[in-house]
Formats: C-alpha cells, structure tokens, sequence
C-alpha cells in the first residue's frame, strides 16, 4: 500500500497529562546505567541549578513514543502495526524534562512515504506543560515494512 | 570535559555491554515490552537472528558517551539518530558490546557544538546519523 501524502499535518488531540515522578526519572537512569546525581538527588539537581531531579536525555520517549503511536490507531493512516519499526528517533529539548512536570503530548504527521515497498511515516510529539511551556519536541519516524510482495 | 574545544575534539570512548537482563530493566523502565527484546521464540518468528536490544537502549547508551564528556546531562539540547542494524543480544553472561565513539563535527552559535558519534557492536556500525549538539558553556 502507498501512504496518502494528504495525511501530512495532521493533528491529533491532546493526550492526558502524564505527571513526572522522581522515581521514575531514577528508574529510567538506573536501567541506561546514568549514574549522575542530579537524576535521582534533589539536592544535587538544585546544586546544579535545577528545580527539581532532570530526566536523562532520552527519557522523553517514555511519554513521546505512545503518543507517536495514536498514528498507528488511525484508520485513514492504515499501517499495519506487526510490520512497525523504529526508524529514527530526534528530541529537541527546550529545557530539560523534571520531576513534578505534569506533561501533555501533541502528535502532528510531519512527513508521509512510500519508499521501495516501505511505508514511512514522522510523528512529531510536542511535548509540553498543561500550562503550554515547551519542553520538548521529539520526533520519531516511524517504518511499516513492506509484505513479501514488496520483496 | 576540559581544555578548549574545537572541530576534531574526540571524545573518550565508551564500551557498553548489554544482556538481556539489562533489556528486561529497560523495558520496564521505559514501558516497551515488545517480547522481540526479551523472547528468543517471537523474535525469530519475524525473522530476527534473536532478541535484539530497543533502539532506545542504544541511543541512551550512546548518549552516556556524550554526558559523560560533558559532565552535564542537562547540556544536551538535541539528539538524533536512525536505526541501521539490530544489536542482537545472546542469551548468556556476556551479552553484546557495544562501542561508542564521538567528535566534535561543527562549533555552532551560543557556546554550542555538534557532536558526531559513531556507534558499533561486533565491528558494525548499528547506529548511523547518530549527532547531539550540547552547550559547553
């Protein structure tokens, strides 16, 4: 199948907010091996001038993949998702993600198509506070793999 | 990171290993339970040579490279990579081994500057495109 170019700009609704915990910024750290205090001391995060502990620098995908993926629940996008795979992945912060943000994710379709049998599709998640402070835009290209037929 | 820092700048490189406890960790950590990271059976029924470690995994593994040298987690402001090849992760004590150079590729404006990273396991490259810029101020 061949991804409809008219598909590009598409917006999605807001998702519900996703509130940042301190443990789960230390979490995520611990399972990359990010062994820096200011991912799990508050103390050590005010000393380097942060408010809070700051997330390392991927762990924006923890709240941007699931939204990158309402695509894939879109009818009209029509990927199959068994074929899904990660393509490429970019964040752009605008300051670091921290403990006690309470974050809401926006997807757009940025680009859509059809490369030797494989359907591309980008994602781009803004990532910002319920009060509207940007905090990150990660984009994530998503690739549904062509059939047998494609080979 | 010390000294001054211009185009060329190599950065200390890091060598990671990587079992397949370290991809259940990651899995619960960051919510992707995609059992072609932790399920030799599914893995191979989609035609994989078995379980392979997240992207994600990877691309955090590289970034620690990058902060390491920094020394500011913080500092990173971008980051992009794309997927080229799977790190497949063997089910025993050693894992896989992934290597991750750096350099410094460009100066930008406002104290910033693009880091180019080269990302290999078993002498292929698994990430391509892979580029931080940080602060260093």
């Amino acid at each position: 199948m061949t991804l409809d170019r008219g598909l590009v700009g598409r917006s999605y609704p807001p998702s519900a907010v996703y509130e940042v915990g301190r443990a789960k910024i230390a979490e995520f750290a611990a399972a990359i091996g990010a062994d820096d205090p200011v991912h799990r001391d508050a103390g050590a995060a005010r000393a380097a001038g942060h408010p809070d502990v700051v997330a390392p620098p991927t762990f924006a995908i923890v709240v941007s993949l699931e939204a990158a993926f309402v695509v894939l629940g879109d009818p009209e996008v029509g990927l199959d998702y068994s074929r899904v795979v990660h393509g490429e992945q970019k964040f752009a912060h605008h300051r670091p993600i921290r403990a006690g943000d309470r974050l809401v994710a926006t997807t757009t379709i940025d680009a859509a198509r059809t490369v030797a049998g494989n359907d591309l599709l980008t994602a781009r998640v803004e990532l910002a506070t319920e009060d509207g402070e940007p905090v990150c835009t990660a984009t994530s290209m998503l690739v549904a793999r062509g059939g047998e037929e494609g080979s | 990171m010390t000294g001054s820092v211009a185009v060329g700048t190599e950065l200390p490189e890091q060598v990671f290993r990587v079992t397949r406890a370290d991809l259940v960790r990651y899995a619960g950590a960051s919510g992707d339970f995609n059992p072609i990271h932790w399920n030799d059976r599914v893995a191979t029924a989609v035609g994989l040579p078995g379980v392979i470690a997240h992207g994600m995994f990877t691309m955090a593994l590289a970034a620690r490279a990058v902060t390491a040298w920094t020394g500011n987690p913080a500092a990173v402001v971008e980051y992009q990579v794309r997927f080229g090849r799977p790190v497949v992760v063997p089910d025993d004590d050693e894992g896989a081994e992934l290597t991750v150079r750096g350099k410094v590729g460009a100066l930008l404006d406002d104290g910033r500057a693009r880091v180019d990273l080269t990302v290999t396991s078993d002498g292929e490259k698994v990430l391509s495109l892979a580029r931080a810029v940080v602060r260093l101020l």
